[in-house]
Protein backbone atom coordinates (compact mmCIF):
# COMPACT_ATOMS: atom_id res chain seq x y z
CA UNK A 1 0.00 0.00 0.00
CA UNK A 2 1.69 3.30 -1.03
CA UNK A 3 2.50 5.36 1.73
CA UNK A 4 1.77 9.52 2.11
CA UNK A 5 2.77 11.99 4.62
CA UNK A 6 1.08 15.11 5.17
CA UNK A 7 3.35 17.80 6.55
CA UNK A 8 1.41 20.30 8.91
CA UNK A 9 2.08 23.96 8.49
CA UNK A 10 4.04 23.88 11.55
CA UNK A 11 6.61 21.30 9.45
CA UNK A 12 5.22 18.48 11.93
CA UNK A 13 4.92 15.14 9.78
CA UNK A 14 2.71 12.46 9.78
CA UNK A 15 3.06 9.55 7.36
CA UNK A 16 -0.13 7.29 6.61
CA UNK A 17 -0.44 3.89 4.72
CA UNK A 18 -3.25 4.81 1.88
CA UNK A 19 -5.30 2.58 -0.24
CA UNK A 20 -5.46 2.55 -4.27
CA UNK A 21 -8.07 4.64 -5.48
CA UNK A 22 -8.60 6.76 -2.43
CA UNK A 23 -8.35 10.61 -2.48
CA UNK A 24 -5.27 12.08 -0.64
CA UNK A 25 -8.01 13.87 1.00
CA UNK A 26 -10.33 11.14 1.96
CA UNK A 27 -7.23 9.19 3.10
CA UNK A 28 -6.27 12.41 5.58
CA UNK A 29 -10.16 12.30 6.90
CA UNK A 30 -9.57 8.61 7.50
CA UNK A 31 -6.51 9.02 9.64
CA UNK A 32 -7.43 12.15 11.60
CA UNK A 33 -4.95 14.56 9.79
CA UNK A 34 -5.97 18.21 10.65
CA UNK A 35 -5.27 20.73 8.31
CA UNK A 36 -7.94 19.58 5.79
CA UNK A 37 -11.79 20.33 5.99
CA UNK A 38 -12.80 19.02 2.78
CA UNK A 39 -16.29 20.83 4.02
CA UNK A 40 -18.11 19.50 0.52
CA UNK A 41 -16.60 16.03 1.00
CA UNK A 42 -15.14 15.96 -1.97
CA UNK A 43 -17.11 17.51 -4.94
CA UNK A 44 -14.65 20.19 -5.89
CA UNK A 45 -16.90 22.65 -5.19
CA UNK A 46 -15.24 24.21 -1.71
CA UNK A 47 -11.43 24.64 -1.83
CA UNK A 48 -11.17 23.63 1.71
CA UNK A 49 -8.35 20.75 0.83
CA UNK A 50 -5.74 22.43 -0.62
CA UNK A 51 -2.20 21.36 -0.18
CA UNK A 52 1.05 21.82 -1.57
CA UNK A 53 2.61 18.80 -3.57
CA UNK A 54 5.99 18.20 -2.72
CA UNK A 55 8.47 19.14 -6.04
CA UNK A 56 9.33 15.39 -6.27
CA UNK A 57 5.95 14.68 -7.43
CA UNK A 58 4.30 17.09 -9.10
CA UNK A 59 4.72 15.60 -12.53
CA UNK A 60 3.66 12.72 -11.24
CA UNK A 61 0.32 13.68 -9.61
CA UNK A 62 -0.23 15.93 -12.80
CA UNK A 63 -2.06 19.36 -13.40
CA UNK A 64 -5.20 20.18 -11.99
CA UNK A 65 -8.67 19.70 -14.28
CA UNK A 66 -9.67 22.99 -15.57
CA UNK A 67 -12.27 23.33 -12.50
CA UNK A 68 -10.21 22.75 -10.13
CA UNK A 69 -7.55 25.39 -11.70
CA UNK A 70 -10.45 27.59 -11.46
CA UNK A 71 -11.02 27.17 -7.49
CA UNK A 72 -7.26 27.52 -7.25
CA UNK A 73 -7.19 29.86 -8.66
CA UNK A 74 -9.08 32.49 -6.14
CA UNK A 75 -8.10 30.57 -2.84
CA UNK A 76 -5.74 31.97 -0.42
CA UNK A 77 -1.85 31.75 -0.29
CA UNK A 78 -2.22 29.30 -4.04
CA UNK A 79 1.69 28.70 -5.02
CA UNK A 80 2.70 26.52 -8.16
CA UNK A 81 2.49 23.17 -6.32
CA UNK A 82 -0.89 23.88 -5.09
CA UNK A 83 -3.81 21.00 -5.28
CA UNK A 84 -6.93 20.60 -4.27
CA UNK A 85 -6.40 17.00 -2.68
CA UNK A 86 -10.26 15.32 -3.31
CA UNK A 87 -8.84 15.17 -6.70
CA UNK A 88 -5.87 13.70 -6.45
CA UNK A 89 -6.15 9.59 -6.55
CA UNK A 90 -3.76 7.58 -4.97
CA UNK A 91 -2.09 4.92 -6.90
CA UNK A 92 1.03 3.00 -6.36
CA UNK A 93 3.07 4.93 -8.35
CA UNK A 94 2.61 8.00 -5.71
CA UNK A 95 4.35 5.98 -2.53
CA UNK A 96 6.51 8.30 -0.48
CA UNK A 97 4.08 11.04 -1.88
CA UNK A 98 4.61 14.42 0.56
CA UNK A 99 2.10 16.84 0.73
CA UNK A 100 2.24 19.70 2.95
CA UNK A 101 -1.07 21.41 4.32
CA UNK A 102 -1.75 25.39 4.14
CA UNK A 103 -1.98 27.38 7.57
CA UNK A 104 -5.66 27.85 7.30
CA UNK A 105 -8.44 26.69 3.98
CA UNK A 106 -10.46 29.59 4.37
CA UNK B 1 -12.43 27.84 31.63
CA UNK B 2 -14.91 28.60 34.61
CA UNK B 3 -17.96 27.38 34.68
CA UNK B 4 -17.30 25.08 31.84
CA UNK B 5 -19.50 22.33 30.89
CA UNK B 6 -18.92 18.99 32.17
CA UNK B 7 -21.48 17.27 29.96
CA UNK B 8 -23.07 17.37 26.35
CA UNK B 9 -25.30 15.54 24.85
CA UNK B 10 -25.84 16.32 21.00
CA UNK B 11 -29.50 14.64 19.62
CA UNK B 12 -28.81 13.70 16.11
CA UNK B 13 -25.93 12.47 14.68
CA UNK B 14 -25.92 13.84 10.88
CA UNK B 15 -22.98 16.20 9.41
CA UNK B 16 -24.09 18.98 12.01
CA UNK B 17 -24.31 17.24 15.17
CA UNK B 18 -20.98 15.40 14.17
CA UNK B 19 -19.31 18.75 13.39
CA UNK B 20 -20.63 20.07 16.81
CA UNK B 21 -18.45 17.35 18.19
CA UNK B 22 -15.78 17.56 16.23
CA UNK B 23 -15.35 20.86 17.36
CA UNK B 24 -15.68 20.53 21.02
CA UNK B 25 -12.61 18.15 20.94
CA UNK B 26 -11.01 20.16 18.48
CA UNK B 27 -11.44 23.16 20.78
CA UNK B 28 -10.14 21.31 23.90
CA UNK B 29 -13.09 20.06 25.52
CA UNK B 30 -12.10 17.28 27.63
CA UNK B 31 -15.46 16.61 29.41
CA UNK B 32 -18.21 13.82 27.99
CA UNK B 33 -19.89 14.19 24.47
CA UNK B 34 -22.79 11.82 24.04
CA UNK B 35 -24.04 12.10 20.63
CA UNK B 36 -27.33 10.28 19.57
CA UNK B 37 -28.19 8.96 16.28
CA UNK B 38 -31.56 7.17 15.70
CA UNK B 39 -29.65 5.80 12.07
CA UNK B 40 -27.49 3.01 12.20
CA UNK B 41 -24.53 4.64 11.00
CA UNK B 42 -22.11 7.14 12.37
CA UNK B 43 -22.68 10.70 10.89
CA UNK B 44 -22.50 10.81 7.48
CA UNK B 45 -22.73 13.27 4.36
CA UNK B 46 -25.44 12.90 2.86
CA UNK B 47 -25.11 15.15 -0.67
CA UNK B 48 -23.50 12.33 -2.30
CA UNK B 49 -26.68 9.60 -1.81
CA UNK B 50 -28.65 11.64 -4.50
CA UNK B 51 -25.26 12.01 -6.64
CA UNK B 52 -22.42 9.13 -6.71
CA UNK B 53 -23.91 6.52 -3.82
CA UNK B 54 -27.03 6.25 -5.64
CA UNK B 55 -24.68 5.42 -9.15
CA UNK B 56 -22.88 2.81 -7.40
CA UNK B 57 -19.64 5.12 -7.33
CA UNK B 58 -19.06 5.20 -3.85
CA UNK B 59 -19.15 2.74 -1.05
CA UNK B 60 -21.06 3.66 2.33
CA UNK B 61 -17.97 3.30 4.37
CA UNK B 62 -16.34 6.57 2.02
CA UNK B 63 -19.46 8.90 2.99
CA UNK B 64 -18.74 8.42 6.50
CA UNK B 65 -17.34 11.78 8.23
CA UNK B 66 -14.95 10.31 10.45
CA UNK B 67 -13.67 6.99 11.02
CA UNK B 68 -15.79 4.81 13.30
CA UNK B 69 -12.65 4.53 15.47
CA UNK B 70 -12.31 8.52 15.79
CA UNK B 71 -15.50 8.63 18.25
CA UNK B 72 -13.75 5.89 20.23
CA UNK B 73 -10.13 7.67 20.33
CA UNK B 74 -12.07 10.98 21.09
CA UNK B 75 -13.93 9.36 23.65
CA UNK B 76 -17.51 10.58 22.27
CA UNK B 77 -20.02 8.25 23.18
CA UNK B 78 -21.81 7.59 19.68
CA UNK B 79 -25.20 6.18 20.37
CA UNK B 80 -26.61 4.71 16.96
CA UNK B 81 -29.58 3.55 16.27
CA UNK B 82 -32.12 4.73 18.83
CA UNK B 83 -33.80 7.70 18.65
CA UNK B 84 -34.18 10.83 21.62
CA UNK B 85 -37.55 10.48 23.10
CA UNK B 86 -37.77 13.20 24.93
CA UNK B 87 -35.87 16.47 26.69
CA UNK B 88 -36.52 17.16 30.55
CA UNK B 89 -35.09 20.81 30.65
CA UNK B 90 -35.85 20.94 34.07
CA UNK B 91 -33.57 17.82 35.07
CA UNK B 92 -31.26 18.35 32.21
CA UNK B 93 -32.13 14.86 30.27
CA UNK B 94 -32.11 13.36 27.51
CA UNK B 95 -34.27 10.42 27.11
CA UNK B 96 -33.73 7.54 24.72
CA UNK B 97 -35.02 5.02 23.13
CA UNK B 98 -34.72 1.57 25.73
CA UNK B 99 -35.52 4.05 28.17
CA UNK B 100 -32.10 5.07 29.03
CA UNK B 101 -31.14 9.18 30.09
CA UNK B 102 -28.18 11.02 29.12
CA UNK B 103 -27.34 13.73 31.84
CA UNK B 104 -26.36 17.39 30.43
CA UNK B 105 -24.97 20.76 30.96
CA UNK B 106 -25.33 21.71 27.70
CA UNK B 107 -27.61 20.10 24.77
CA UNK B 108 -27.67 20.55 20.93
CA UNK B 109 -30.54 19.38 18.73
CA UNK B 110 -29.43 18.55 15.48
CA UNK B 111 -32.77 16.57 14.73
CA UNK B 112 -32.84 17.43 11.07
CA UNK B 113 -35.79 17.36 8.68
CA UNK B 114 -37.53 14.49 7.60
CA UNK B 115 -39.12 14.31 3.84
CA UNK B 116 -42.40 15.95 3.44
CA UNK B 117 -45.10 12.91 2.76
CA UNK B 118 -47.72 13.73 -0.34
CA UNK B 119 -51.22 13.03 1.25
CA UNK B 120 -52.84 11.46 -1.79
CA UNK B 121 -54.33 7.91 -2.38
CA UNK B 122 -51.80 5.02 -2.97
CA UNK B 123 -48.68 6.53 -1.03
CA UNK B 124 -48.46 3.49 1.16
CA UNK B 125 -48.09 1.45 -2.08
CA UNK B 126 -44.46 -0.83 -1.83
CA UNK B 127 -41.68 0.91 -3.99
CA UNK B 128 -42.24 4.57 -3.51
CA UNK B 129 -39.54 6.07 -1.95
CA UNK B 130 -37.79 8.79 -0.58
CA UNK B 131 -34.70 10.07 -0.67
CA UNK B 132 -32.63 11.03 3.07
CA UNK B 133 -30.82 8.36 4.71
CA UNK B 134 -28.61 5.59 3.81
CA UNK B 135 -31.32 3.03 3.90
CA UNK B 136 -33.41 5.00 1.66
CA UNK B 137 -30.72 5.23 -1.22
CA UNK B 138 -30.17 1.53 -0.72
CA UNK B 139 -33.91 0.35 -1.23
CA UNK B 140 -33.97 2.63 -4.18
CA UNK B 141 -31.04 0.78 -5.65
CA UNK B 142 -32.17 -2.34 -5.31
CA UNK B 143 -35.34 -1.70 -7.23
CA UNK B 144 -33.92 0.73 -9.96
CA UNK B 145 -32.82 -1.95 -12.30
CA UNK B 146 -31.98 -0.49 -16.02
CA UNK B 147 -35.11 -0.64 -18.20
CA UNK B 148 -37.26 -0.17 -15.00
CA UNK B 149 -39.50 3.27 -15.02
CA UNK B 150 -38.53 5.45 -12.31
CA UNK B 151 -41.35 8.96 -12.15
CA UNK B 152 -39.78 11.41 -9.77
CA UNK B 153 -42.18 13.61 -8.01
CA UNK B 154 -40.68 16.89 -7.37
CA UNK B 155 -38.08 18.83 -9.43
CA UNK B 156 -35.93 19.56 -6.28
CA UNK B 157 -32.11 19.19 -6.33
CA UNK B 158 -32.71 15.77 -4.88
CA UNK B 159 -35.62 14.62 -7.32
CA UNK B 160 -33.17 16.15 -10.68
CA UNK B 161 -29.68 14.83 -9.02
CA UNK B 162 -32.11 11.54 -8.77
CA UNK B 163 -33.34 11.67 -12.36
CA UNK B 164 -29.99 12.82 -13.51
CA UNK B 165 -28.51 9.24 -12.14
CA UNK B 166 -31.43 7.07 -13.12
CA UNK B 167 -31.25 7.79 -16.65
CA UNK B 168 -27.76 7.30 -16.25
CA UNK B 169 -28.09 4.11 -14.64
CA UNK B 170 -30.38 2.72 -17.59
CA UNK B 171 -33.91 3.39 -16.16
CA UNK B 172 -36.76 5.14 -18.08
CA UNK B 173 -37.22 8.58 -16.45
CA UNK B 174 -40.22 11.08 -15.77
CA UNK B 175 -40.68 13.92 -13.62
CA UNK B 176 -43.51 15.43 -12.65
CA UNK B 177 -43.28 18.89 -11.06
CA UNK B 178 -46.30 21.06 -10.29
CA UNK B 179 -45.09 24.02 -10.92
CA UNK B 180 -44.39 25.85 -14.38
CA UNK B 181 -40.52 25.80 -13.77
CA UNK B 182 -38.08 23.17 -12.19
CA UNK B 183 -35.88 23.93 -9.15
CA UNK B 184 -38.59 26.85 -9.11
CA UNK B 185 -38.15 27.37 -4.89
CA UNK B 186 -34.41 27.74 -5.32
CA UNK B 187 -33.17 29.24 -8.17
CA UNK B 188 -34.62 31.65 -11.06
CA UNK B 189 -36.52 30.83 -13.96
CA UNK B 190 -32.83 31.14 -16.00
CA UNK B 191 -31.26 28.40 -14.12
CA UNK B 192 -34.69 26.27 -14.33
CA UNK B 193 -35.02 26.40 -18.18
CA UNK B 194 -31.61 25.27 -18.61
CA UNK B 195 -31.84 22.26 -16.42
CA UNK B 196 -35.22 21.52 -18.55
CA UNK B 197 -33.56 21.55 -21.19
CA UNK B 198 -30.57 19.23 -19.99
CA UNK B 199 -32.52 16.48 -19.09
CA UNK B 200 -35.01 16.56 -21.66
CA UNK B 201 -31.65 15.91 -23.85
CA UNK B 202 -30.62 13.01 -21.85
CA UNK B 203 -34.12 11.37 -22.92
CA UNK B 204 -36.03 12.20 -19.34
CA UNK B 205 -39.55 13.14 -20.01
CA UNK B 206 -40.10 16.48 -17.50
CA UNK B 207 -44.04 17.59 -17.33
CA UNK B 208 -44.35 20.87 -15.76
CA UNK B 209 -47.45 22.24 -13.82
CA UNK B 210 -48.13 18.55 -13.23
CA UNK B 211 -50.93 17.81 -10.98
CA UNK B 212 -50.58 14.76 -9.53
CA UNK B 213 -53.59 12.90 -8.22
CA UNK B 214 -53.00 9.20 -6.78
CA UNK B 215 -50.81 6.72 -6.98
CA UNK B 216 -51.69 3.37 -9.21
CA UNK B 217 -51.49 -0.55 -8.02
CA UNK B 218 -52.18 -3.12 -5.86
CA UNK B 219 -50.16 -3.68 -3.20
CA UNK B 220 -46.99 -2.28 -5.55
CA UNK B 221 -47.24 0.85 -7.40
CA UNK B 222 -47.69 0.75 -10.72
CA UNK B 223 -48.41 4.23 -11.57
CA UNK B 224 -48.92 8.00 -11.30
CA UNK B 225 -52.21 9.48 -12.06
CA UNK B 226 -52.53 12.96 -13.19
CA UNK B 227 -55.13 15.30 -13.17
CA UNK B 228 -57.46 14.80 -16.17
CA UNK B 229 -57.19 11.13 -15.73
CA UNK B 230 -53.86 9.94 -17.18
CA UNK B 231 -51.73 7.54 -15.98
CA UNK B 232 -47.72 7.98 -16.28
CA UNK B 233 -46.72 4.04 -15.56
CA UNK B 234 -44.01 3.04 -12.96
CA UNK B 235 -42.03 0.68 -11.62
CA UNK B 236 -40.86 3.26 -8.71
CA UNK B 237 -41.60 6.44 -7.53
CA UNK B 238 -39.05 8.53 -5.59
CA UNK B 239 -41.05 11.53 -3.70
CA UNK B 240 -38.77 14.41 -3.52
CA UNK B 241 -40.69 17.41 -2.67
CA UNK B 242 -38.98 18.95 0.39
CA UNK B 243 -38.39 18.62 3.97
CA UNK B 244 -39.83 19.09 7.40
CA UNK B 245 -38.29 20.15 10.37
CA UNK B 246 -38.10 17.28 12.72
CA UNK B 247 -38.95 20.01 15.92
CA UNK B 248 -41.09 17.49 18.31
CA UNK B 249 -38.69 17.10 20.65
CA UNK B 250 -38.11 20.82 20.94
CA UNK B 251 -41.98 21.44 21.05
CA UNK B 252 -42.46 19.46 23.92
CA UNK B 253 -39.79 20.67 25.77
CA UNK B 254 -41.36 23.91 25.52
CA UNK B 255 -38.52 25.65 23.66
CA UNK B 256 -39.61 28.17 21.10
CA UNK B 257 -40.09 27.27 17.76
CA UNK B 258 -41.68 28.33 14.27
CA UNK B 259 -40.70 26.50 10.62
CA UNK B 260 -37.66 25.30 13.02
CA UNK B 261 -36.44 25.99 16.09
CA UNK B 262 -35.77 29.68 17.08
CA UNK B 263 -32.04 30.16 17.36
CA UNK B 264 -29.97 33.59 18.15
CA UNK B 265 -26.57 34.13 15.95
CA UNK B 266 -24.65 31.62 18.30
CA UNK B 267 -27.38 28.90 17.39
CA UNK B 268 -29.18 29.27 20.99
CA UNK B 269 -32.10 28.46 21.45
CA UNK B 270 -35.00 30.30 24.30
CA UNK B 271 -33.29 28.37 26.60
CA UNK B 272 -29.84 29.27 27.69
CA UNK B 273 -28.22 25.48 27.77
CA UNK B 274 -29.42 24.21 24.79
CA UNK B 275 -28.45 25.11 21.12
CA UNK B 276 -29.72 23.76 17.84
CA UNK B 277 -27.80 23.93 14.74
CA UNK B 278 -28.56 22.27 11.10
CA UNK B 279 -31.53 22.03 8.85
CA UNK B 280 -33.90 21.93 12.28
CA UNK B 281 -32.34 25.29 13.41
CA UNK B 282 -34.30 28.86 12.19
CA UNK B 283 -30.98 31.09 12.61
CA UNK B 284 -30.60 34.92 11.45
CA UNK B 285 -29.43 34.83 7.78
CA UNK B 286 -26.62 37.85 9.02
CA UNK B 287 -25.73 38.50 5.05
CA UNK B 288 -29.75 39.46 4.64
CA UNK B 289 -30.64 40.97 7.50
CA UNK B 290 -33.63 38.09 8.44
CA UNK B 291 -34.17 35.09 9.72
CA UNK B 292 -34.52 31.44 7.57
CA UNK B 293 -34.10 27.78 8.22
CA UNK B 294 -31.45 26.34 5.39
CA UNK B 295 -30.45 22.61 3.76
CA UNK B 296 -27.07 22.48 3.33
CA UNK B 297 -23.73 21.22 4.48
CA UNK B 298 -22.54 24.59 4.99
CA UNK B 299 -25.19 25.32 7.40
CA UNK B 300 -24.75 21.75 8.99
CA UNK B 301 -20.75 22.59 9.47
CA UNK B 302 -21.42 25.97 10.59
CA UNK B 303 -24.23 25.90 13.18
CA UNK B 304 -22.17 22.96 14.32
CA UNK B 305 -19.51 24.76 14.85
CA UNK B 306 -20.93 28.50 16.24
CA UNK B 307 -22.97 26.16 18.64
CA UNK B 308 -19.99 24.10 19.97
CA UNK B 309 -17.97 27.35 20.40
CA UNK B 310 -20.82 29.79 22.18
CA UNK B 311 -21.10 25.89 24.77
CA UNK B 312 -17.36 26.81 25.35
CA UNK B 313 -17.61 30.61 25.81
CA UNK B 314 -15.23 31.15 22.91
CA UNK B 315 -15.44 33.47 19.78
CA UNK B 316 -17.80 32.99 16.82
CA UNK B 317 -15.70 31.42 13.73
CA UNK B 318 -16.40 33.42 10.87
CA UNK B 319 -19.52 33.36 9.14
CA UNK B 320 -19.59 32.30 5.66
CA UNK B 321 -22.26 33.03 2.64
CA UNK B 322 -24.75 30.33 2.70
CA UNK B 323 -23.30 28.38 -0.43
CA UNK B 324 -24.28 24.74 -1.88
CA UNK B 325 -23.63 22.61 -5.16
CA UNK B 326 -25.28 19.95 -7.18
CA UNK B 327 -23.79 17.72 -9.72
CA UNK B 328 -25.89 16.75 -12.45
CA UNK B 329 -24.42 14.90 -15.63
CA UNK B 330 -21.18 16.07 -16.43
CA UNK B 331 -22.76 19.75 -14.72
CA UNK B 332 -21.45 21.23 -11.67
CA UNK B 333 -23.88 24.04 -10.59
CA UNK B 334 -22.34 26.12 -7.38
CA UNK B 335 -24.37 28.15 -5.69
CA UNK B 336 -23.67 31.47 -2.94
CA UNK B 337 -26.10 33.40 -1.27
CA UNK B 338 -29.82 33.22 -1.57
CA UNK B 339 -31.46 34.22 -4.34
CA UNK B 340 -35.05 35.36 -2.87
CA UNK B 341 -35.88 39.22 -3.30
CA UNK B 342 -34.06 40.16 -6.06
CA UNK B 343 -34.59 42.48 -8.29
CA UNK B 344 -32.67 41.85 -11.23
CA UNK B 345 -30.43 39.15 -12.97
CA UNK B 346 -27.94 38.87 -14.89
CA UNK B 347 -26.88 36.05 -17.27
CA UNK B 348 -23.21 35.64 -17.90
CA UNK B 349 -22.39 33.20 -20.50
CA UNK B 350 -24.14 31.37 -22.81
CA UNK B 351 -26.21 28.28 -21.79
CA UNK B 352 -25.50 26.42 -24.66
CA UNK B 353 -21.91 26.26 -24.29
CA UNK B 354 -22.67 24.35 -20.77
CA UNK B 355 -20.77 27.01 -18.51
CA UNK B 356 -22.52 30.21 -17.82
CA UNK B 357 -23.61 32.01 -14.73
CA UNK B 358 -26.99 33.88 -13.48
CA UNK B 359 -25.99 36.97 -11.14
CA UNK B 360 -28.93 38.03 -8.98
CA UNK B 361 -29.25 41.47 -7.49
CA UNK B 362 -30.83 43.45 -5.18
CA UNK B 363 -30.38 46.94 -5.56
CA UNK B 364 -27.46 47.00 -7.16
CA UNK B 365 -25.74 44.64 -5.29
CA UNK B 366 -25.12 40.53 -5.52
CA UNK B 367 -27.09 38.82 -2.92
CA UNK B 368 -26.73 35.37 -4.99
CA UNK B 369 -25.17 33.69 -7.89
CA UNK B 370 -25.89 30.20 -9.54
CA UNK B 371 -22.77 29.14 -11.72
CA UNK B 372 -22.74 26.01 -14.19
CA UNK B 373 -19.32 24.75 -14.70
CA UNK B 374 -18.41 28.50 -14.17
CA UNK B 375 -15.62 28.06 -10.94
CA UNK B 376 -14.64 32.07 -11.51
CA UNK B 377 -18.15 32.86 -11.00
CA UNK B 378 -19.13 31.25 -7.91
CA UNK B 379 -15.63 31.99 -6.01
CA UNK B 380 -16.00 35.78 -7.01
CA UNK B 381 -19.52 36.35 -7.31
CA UNK B 382 -19.54 34.40 -3.76
CA UNK B 383 -17.39 37.54 -2.47
CA UNK B 384 -19.31 39.79 -3.59
CA UNK B 385 -22.21 38.77 -1.73
CA UNK B 386 -20.09 38.38 1.24
CA UNK B 387 -18.84 42.02 0.44
CA UNK B 388 -22.18 43.58 -0.39
CA UNK B 389 -20.18 45.86 -2.80
CA UNK B 390 -21.88 47.71 -5.45
CA UNK B 391 -21.27 45.82 -9.09
CA UNK B 392 -21.81 47.86 -12.38
CA UNK B 393 -24.61 45.46 -14.37
CA UNK B 394 -22.57 46.34 -17.39
CA UNK B 395 -19.22 44.59 -16.38
CA UNK B 396 -21.06 41.29 -14.99
CA UNK B 397 -22.18 40.37 -18.28
CA UNK B 398 -19.36 41.34 -20.30
CA UNK B 399 -17.09 37.99 -20.69
CA UNK B 400 -14.33 39.91 -21.89
CA UNK B 401 -14.06 41.28 -18.38
CA UNK B 402 -12.39 38.65 -16.29
CA UNK B 403 -13.76 37.72 -12.65
CA UNK B 404 -11.03 38.44 -11.36
CA UNK B 405 -10.79 42.04 -12.71
CA UNK B 406 -14.63 42.96 -11.32
CA UNK B 407 -14.24 41.05 -8.12
CA UNK B 408 -10.93 43.40 -7.61
CA UNK B 409 -12.75 46.37 -8.76
CA UNK B 410 -15.80 45.95 -6.76
CA UNK B 411 -14.05 44.67 -3.63
CA UNK B 412 -11.16 47.32 -4.23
Amino acid sequence: MPKITYIDASGKERVVEAKNGMTVMETAIKHNIPGIDADCGGACACATCHVYVDAAFTDKVGKPSAMEQSMLDFAENVKENSRLSCQIKIRDDLDGLKVTTPESQH
Amino acid sequence: MSGAPQRIAIIGAGQAGGQAAYSLRLAGYEGAITLIGDEPAPPYQRPPLSKAYFKGEMEAERLFLKPLEYYAEHNIDLITGKAATAIDLQAKQVEIEGGASVPWDKLVIATGARPRKLAVEGSHLRNITELRTLADVDHLKAIAVPGARLVVVGAGYIGLEAAAVGSQLGLKVTVLEAMPQVLSRVAGPEIGAFYTHIHRAAGTDIRLGARLEAFEGLGQVTGVRLHGGEIVPADLVLVGVGVLPNLELALEAGLVCGNGIVVDADMRTSHPDVFAAGDVAWRPLVHYGREGRLESVHNAIEGGKLAAAAMLGLAAPALDVPWFWSDQFDLKLQTAGLWTGADETIVRGDPQTRAFAVFYLKEGRVIAVDAVNSAPEYIVGKKLVASQARVAPGELVDKSISMKDIGARALG
